[in-house]
């Protein structure tokens, strides 16, 4: 770390504002924790482990939960048909209610993925520190925030002291300059990163997300860039707030009033990397030349632009390379050299904390208006919460959804992990607006294709993989 | 927290590069309230596959995991710890892990050694060479020996220091609970705040 005269980076001010004790010796910094977002999954063991030690959460008005991996996302109305799902949200509700936190339930209307309800509620905000037991965390960033995933031991941590031990981080500047083409979006930009940096590349860094084309962007579209920043291995990602940031801000249920907006104003005006910061590294990225990005394997690296094809493996120099990406091929069903456009899909998966805000399910909307699902494909629509969905509902979106073909369904992770019932099928191939292809993870041998909302909407339209533009003529 | 110094186990050669943690253990054991149990969860993909390393004779009961590149990258779930832990190993060993991963292994007394790529294909090697040797892995001098090799590894010091004296973290925090206190007193009134507001 610098020290505080010199030219900070934004990863590096909100570091220095949340210093609690400078470690010496070796031993990590004492990071105060401004916003803590809990879930059913990676919490039961945490407040296990308070009531083991006999302590209590030193700040529960710091601490919010909802409800979103395990949740049904129909028939919301009976009982959670899962027994192991059931208990484990039955163990949430009785956590939070045993020690006082705020918990956002199935059927309420501020349930629903936690990192949309977040930002929805306006909790998330400029220059705070945000931690969850979810490494989707990142997705806060957006907003010039420090957001981290953290495992279970540390959610405990936080409940019993509402800070972090950490060791201080690189910092890396991701420089995306340049404008992007029609039909080109945010998910575009980061699936183009990490094709370029690789699922390892940010592995000890913050990443700051500069440059015009990440400026103009939407609060939304940089919610998706940040929200797969540990995709390519990264703690975090941030990007600087900015007049955009305030506007999406301002009015929301928990942003500042009156003088405390102003005095924010004043300090969040501050949270950018000084002229003349240096960052460990830096990456560059033309988003004039940007397609639309789609991956082809079985990790988010593994991406190519949809006009592109499938790589041949024998090309590549690094021999573990090469056998991930043969690997790779083998579970997917693709032959090395097929144009990524003829990949035939089985289903379209438009959710999940990466895509399933109001903005998302506009975009898509607007290109499945007035058209039909193409044969033979199914295709299910995830709001991100219940207030999307309620959203999206009064400006008839659902209409749109159903009369395409597309299920519409209540809020939650759904088939991003499959942890409920939601699951693309066994051999079926999806095409899915979420941040993960590994093996397996949308359900066993289900074969994933990473995509934007505008992507995998105009490949429910044809049933291939493909690009709004081929919509045209 | 048990204190580690040193040990001798069963090494195993994984010879898998870019293992995120949904393939240590699938989603569907993480439904659980439990914080043991998970070791049959393990890799539970790959062990329905008779030629699977862990499915051998000579690597069960194994200790210590000698894994390839990007060990434990992807979801936060520190299930995926757990389920080593409770299958039984002590220490893994890999040239690059995921940052949410080792510092989860931390937490739960489990070595994450950074060894060299090539060391870790030495290591390979010479463990496929004698199936179901022991390693000795010695964490003062952070040190793994496998026959007549032996190899360094890499660990941060302060969780090699709360790894050997078995220290909880929150204990060690709650040490300093009057600078918290302090920092808390000077918090802005701007930050927020999750008590219920009118409009939620």
């Amino acid at each position: 770390m610098k020290l505080a005269e010199q030219p900070l980076t934004l990863a590096e001010k909100l570091w220095r504002d949340h210093l609690v004790v400078k470690g010496e010796d070796g031993a990590p910094d004492l990071i105060y924790i401004d916003l803590h977002l809990v879930h059913e999954v990676t919490s039961p063991q945490a407040f296990d482990g308070l009531r083991l030690a006999g302590r209590d959460i030193r700040r529960r008005d710091l601490t919010i939960a909802t409800e979103d991996h395990n949740t049904p996302t129909k028939d919301i109305h009976l009982p959670i048909a899962e027994p192991t799902s059931a208990k484990q949200v039955q163990a949430l509700r009785e956590n939070t209610k045993e020690y006082g936190v705020r918990i956002h339930s199935l059927g309420d209307k501020n349930q629903g993925i936690v990192h949309v309800v977040g930002p929805q509620l306006g909790l998330t905000m400029p220059g705070i520190t945000v931690v969850c037991g979810d490494s989707h965390t990142s997705t806060h960033g957006a907003f010039g925030a420090l957001a981290m995933g953290i495992g279970t031991s540390e959610v405990e941590h936080v409940l019993a002291t509402q800070t972090l031990p950490l060791t201080p981080f690189k910092t890396m500047a991701i420089n995306v300059e340049g404008t992007l083409r029609p039909g080109v979006s945010a998910k575009d930009i980061i699936l183009a990163i990490i094709a370029k940096i690789g699922t390892g590349g940010g592995q000890g860094y913050v990443l700051e997300y500069r440059g015009s084309a990440i400026r103009a962007l939407s609060m939304e579209g940089r919610m998706t860039i940040c929200n797969m920043s540990i995709e390519a291995g990264a703690r975090a990602g941030m990007v600087a707030p900015d007049e955009i940031t305030f506007e999406y801000l301002r009015g929301r249920p928990h942003a500042p009033e009156g003088k405390d907006w102003d005095e924010a104003i004043e300090y969040w005006k501050t949270l950018k990397t000084d002229e003349g910061a240096t960052f460990d590294e830096e990456v560059f990225i033309n988003a004039d030349e940007l397609d639309p990005f789609v991956t082809w394997g079985t990790n988010p690296g593994q991406g190519v632009s949809l006009l592109g094809e499938v790589p041949n493996p024998s090309t590549y120099q690094d021999p573990s390379d090469r056998e991930s990406a043969e690997q790779a091929l083998k579970y997917m069903d693709l032959e090395p050299g097929t144009k990524m456009k003829d990949i035939r899909v089985d289903t379209v998966f438009l959710g999940s904390c990466t895509n399933s805000r109001i903005e998302d399910l506009r975009a898509a909307a607007e290109l499945l208006k007035g058209k039909k699902l193409a044969e033979g494909l199914t295709m299910m629509v995830v709001p991100g919460s219940q207030k999307v969905r309620i959203e999206a509902e009064s400006e008839g979106l659902d209409k749109i959804f159903k009369d395409f073909g597309a299920e519409w369904r209540f809020a939650g992770c759904s088939a991003c992990l499959g942890m409920n019932p939601d699951k693309v099928g066994e051999f079926k191939r999806a095409a899915s607006t979420s941040n993960r292809n590994f093996v397996g993870r949308q359900g066993k041998n289900a074969r994933t294709h990473l995509v934007s909302p505008v992507v995998a909407a105009a490949t429910a339209i044809r049933g291939t993989l493909s690009s709004p533009s081929d919509l045209e003529g | 927290m048990e204190k580690i110094s040193n040990f001798t186990g069963i090494g195993v050669p994984f010879r898998y590069s870019n293992v995120d943690t949904d393939q240590i253990i699938p989603a569907i054991y993480l439904k659980r309230i439990s914080k043991t149990g998970y070791e049959d969860g393990l890799f539970s993909t790959l062990r329905q596959d008779p030629d699977f390393v862990l499915n051998q004779d000579a690597y069960q009961n194994p200790q210590v995991l000698v894994a390839g590149s990007d060990f434990g990258t992807g979801s936060s779930r520190e299930h995926a710890v757990w389920a080593l832990r409770d299958f039984g190993f002590k220490a893994v060993f890999s040239p690059k892990f995921a940052d949410i991963f080792r510092s989860n292994c931390g937490k739960q007394g489990v070595i994450a050694g950074v060894i060299a790529n090539s060391d870790t294909v030495k290591l390979w090697e010479a463990m496929e060479a004698n199936p179901g040797i022991e390693l000795e892995v010695d964490l003062p001098s952070q040190t793994v020996r496998c026959g007549e090799l032996e190899i360094n590894f890499e660990i941060d010091e302060y969780t090699k220091w709360r790894l050997s004296e078995g220290l909880d973290d929150i204990g060690i925090t709650l040490q300093n609970e009057d600078k918290i206190a302090e920092f808390e007193s000077r918090r802005a009134a701007w930050r927020p705040k999750t008590l219920p507001v009118k409009g939620d």
